[in-house]
């Protein structure tokens, strides 16, 4: 293939002359801007503007809304990417995966240092030891491990997870945030249900007609989301569906269709997900930085905004591999999201040492390949460089797909 | 450092034949009707699956036994073959790979297949997984309690609650669904009441330690005959016996000025003495407890012997209050702690044992230990003002144990305690 044609394929054109491409452009060039500054300008800015609290969270099942309505602004934190690693390779040892170290790096070298606190939710061991680590490394910051329940009864999970919401908000309260009050909580929940309907939109798109949506794209856009405040990040998610779609120089290719999955918490470098989509694949489903979808449907407006909030996460959260199964069966949910989404196979994209994604693996997998759906797998880091060995792999698995499927 | 005789003392030979019977009983459970719940060490129910007459199967458990007979590198070869990563825990490779080679306990016999999954989700992510990965091997029913974790380093009104509605609600109605018995609460606290007589002298063993020279090694001894049988045997007259024996050998020991039992005899000229934080290797268990005790070097404390339960703090079993004293027990295990918790215990543990300072084996295969260790090595050196060591090995996966390195790691570091030492008499 073509360098051009390469560069086409993963919608890296530049895009210049055209009036409407070029915003477009201006606007992933925004969110790529968000994304890469470490130092969190967007959330320091906001804060000057503000003087509100600023709280960091590992971007896995939080309640931004509760922190929302007492004028907190929740910031996603999801490492340091590619920053060169000083002090934080010092905390851990070679088989632990690179999340923590780079985030690790980023608060002792000062990026986070616009946070009031973090929080960290229930991911896996690593996240919730780094929790404690937090806690003696930045004695001044509000640290909270967020547990949350895996019995989703209301009557048990749900008086549990009520409890750590209150919680927290009392908390924050105590650290001089705004009382949490039933109205204004029930605001955030708009604004919040606004934003992932739209999110949930741009995946509908994608779905529909990925050369219109790029995932390399997507991603920059929904990864600004973890810094931008709630109503400006709906007003990019909007503006970047306008533009995207009515860029008359996105036209189909001949792309394998797949659903990328296990790169939930340590995400893969920006070059990774291009190498994917300049290697043959359109990708029609992910599960890149879940908590923009980690509820499947909107939360209720009206009525006891708490209780919906739980009842919410009990009842509408998105399977993944943190969360327990109950009596559901493993892989059902993604062999349903291969279907949804006319994919033609799966690429199994873990991080290297991910405890989550790696044992959930060879259920899904196997879950895969009973219902006759192609995949194959290989594992990153959020620092990996080099993609020349995933290029090979993953195009030629689009091209098996393509040369080999029923289809 | 000890002497060629390796004679075992009367209360090792006891659990020995303890635990060979449990497994005989294992084995005959489809013969005998018996039922038999697969459950973990950390946050077990031992208790309430002894008031269904319900045996455990503890697959960690399987998974070092496997590994102490040279099992486990075939087990994780042929988990790795059916699509485990070679990057997590190898316990759980050793648990598939032993089931997909025909189930065969340590003394050889098949172990029976579970009648119910009893997911104690307590102190570890893959706990988790691993029964979703059983779930699917086994097609049986699973009854999952998870124990929220002690993140701010209390327990509150709230998780204990938690706790206690799901043993009510979710774990006893699947054990009487299991054995078709109704749950009898008095023979629960009886169970309970036996518990925490145990408890009472299995403490005492371990503060033995604080003697010169210390009776017991609380780390090898400590997970080889001491407290092994606290998880399977909790509950009942044979554990309160078993301890009860065992207290008064470790007390004739401390009499007589005695040191520990080693795999080459009894210790004497005790040269160091360390805590040790994590797990142990087991592939080569013996090889490892050997260069300690080569060096006159004994563990007077460790955080490995806590995961089973934490009990030097003062907690005790309580009948009184059956359902809520088995989540606070669940919920005070060893790994359900935060970082500054491990960190005082260890720091505790420096102090109070008289201890010329500490090792950290740091495991591959165990992110609930490992992550954070090297801050808790850190931390530690400063709040207690002794060294600090790290090694490193594997649960399991004999790959990942290289001898040589440890071996001078250990020498280093003993060659360190004694410079300190020389330095301080200066």
């Amino acid at each position: 293939m073509s360098g051009t044609e390469a560069d086409r394929r993963a919608g890296g054109t530049d895009p210049r002359g055209d009036e409407g491409a070029e915003g477009l452009q201006a606007l992933v060039d925004r969110a790529g801007a968000i994304v890469f500054d470490t130092a969190l300008g967007t959330a320091r800015a906001w804060k000057d503007r503000t003087g509100g609290m600023v709280i960091g969270y590992m971007p896995i099942a939080v309640p931004r809304e509760v922190l929302h309505a007492q004028g907190v602004l929740p910031v996603g934190i999801v490492g340091g990417g590619e920053i060169e690693i000083i002090r934080g390779d010092a905390y851990y040892q070679s088989y632990i995966c690179h999340i923590p170290r780079s985030t690790i790096e980023l608060g002792l070298n000062g990026s986070l240092d616009v946070l009031d606190g973090m929080l960290f939710p229930s991911i896996c061991d690593v996240i919730r030891n780094l929790s404690g680590m937090w806690t003696m490394l930045f004695p001044r910051a509000f640290v909270r491990y967020l547990d949350v329940p895996q019995d989703f009864d209301p009557a048990r999970g749900g008086v549990f997870y009520r409890d750590a919401i209150e919680s927290l908000a009392r908390d924050l309260e105590a650290r001089g945030a705004r009382a949490l009050d039933p109205a204004t909580l029930r605001r955030s929940i708009a604004l919040y249900n606004e934003n992932r309907r739209l999110v949930r939109e741009l995946y509908d798109l994608r779905r529909a007609r990925p050369w219109t949506v790029p995932t390399h794209e997507l991603y920059l856009v929904l990864r600004a989301g973890l810094v931008l405040p709630v109503e400006e990040h709906t007003t990019m998610l909007r503006d970047y569906r306008r533009l995207a779609a009515s860029d008359p120089g996105r036209r189909p290719m001949d792309q394998a269709r797949v659903v990328l999955i296990g790169s939930f918490c340590e995400q893969p470098p920006l070059g990774l997900i291009k190498t994917l989509e300049r290697s043959g694949c359109y990708i029609v489903d992910d599960d890149l930085i879940p908590v923009h979808r980690d509820l499947r449907r909107d939360v209720p407006e009206d009525g006891d905004p708490i209780g919906n909030l739980v009842q919410a996460f009990l009842r509408d959260g998105a399977p993944g591999p943190t969360r327990y199964i109950g009596d559901d069966v493993k892989g059902r949910d993604l062999v349903e999201r291969v279907r949804a989404s006319a994919a033609e196979g799966v690429i199994f994209c873990a991080p290297s040492f991910c405890d989550p994604a790696l044992l959930d693996q060879p259920m899904t997998a196997r879950a895969v390949d009973a219902a006759g759906i192609p995949w194959t797998a290989f594992k990153y880091s959020e620092n990996s460089g080099q993609f020349q060995a995933i290029r090979e792999q993953a195009g030629t698995f689009a091209d098996s797909i393509k040369l080999w499927s029923p289809a | 450092m000890t002497t060629a005789e390796a004679r075992k003392d009367d209360s090792q030979i006891r659990q020995k034949k303890m635990i060979g019977d449990h497994y005989d009983r294992l084995a005959r459970a489809r013969d005998t009707g018996a039922r038999c719940a697969y459950t973990f060490v950390p946050g077990n129910l031992t208790e309430l699956l002894l008031a269904f007459d319900v045996l455990p199967v503890l697959p960690e458990i399987n998974a070092l036994q496997s590994g102490m007979r040279g099992k486990s590198a075939e087990y994780i070869g042929l988990a790795e073959k059916i699509g485990h990563s070679e990057d997590v825990c190898t316990y759980v490779k050793c648990d598939i790979g032993m089931l997909r080679s025909g189930n065969v306990g340590p003394t050889g016999q098949p172990l029976p297949p579970p009648d119910l999954l009893l997911l104690s989700y307590t102190g570890c992510f893959t706990f988790m997984k691993w029964f979703e990965l059983l779930r699917e091997e086994y097609r049986c029913p699973v009854a999952m309690l998870h124990v929220p974790y002690q993140g701010d380093g209390r327990i509150t009104d709230a998780m204990r609650r938690y706790v206690v509605d799901q043993i009510r609600d979710t774990v006893i109605p699947a054990l009487e669904k299991s054995t078709g018995r109704r749950y009898d609460e008095e023979r629960l606290k009886a169970c309970l009441r036996l518990s925490a007589q145990a408890e009472d002298d299995f403490v005492r063993v371990l503060e033995s330690a604080k003697h010169r020279p210390s009776p017991i090694d609380a780390y090898f001894g400590g997970v080889y005959y001491i407290g092994p049988i606290f998880t399977a045997f909790r509950g009942t007259r044979e554990a309160v016996d078993y301890y009860r024996m065992l207290r008064e050998e470790v007390d004739e020991r401390v009499r007589q000025g005695r040191g520990p039992i080693t795999p080459d005899g009894e210790m004497s000229g005790e040269r160091y003495r360390v805590v040790v934080e994590g797990p142990p290797n087991w592939t080569s268990f013996r090889e490892f407890w050997k260069m300690f005790a080569d060096e006159g070097a004994v563990v007077v404390a460790s955080t490995y012997t806590k995961v089973g339960g934490v009990y030097d703090t003062g907690f005790r079993h309580d009948p009184d209050r059956p359902l809520e004293t088995l989540a606070d027990y669940c919920l005070g295990c060893y790994t359900n702690l935060n970082l500054p918790g491990r960190v005082a215990m260890l720091t505790r543990y420096v102090r109070d044992y008289a201890a010329d300072g500490f090792l950290i084996n740091s495991v591959k295969s165990c992110n609930s230990f490992s992550a954070g260790q090297l801050l808790i090595l850190r931390e530690v050196e400063t709040r207690a003002g002794r060294p600090g060591g790290f090694i490193e090995s594997d649960l399991v996966d004999p790959r990942y144990f290289s001898a040589a390195n440890i071996k001078n790691r250990l020498e280093s570091y003993f060659q360190m305690i004694d410079q300190k030492r020389n330095a301080a008499r200066a």
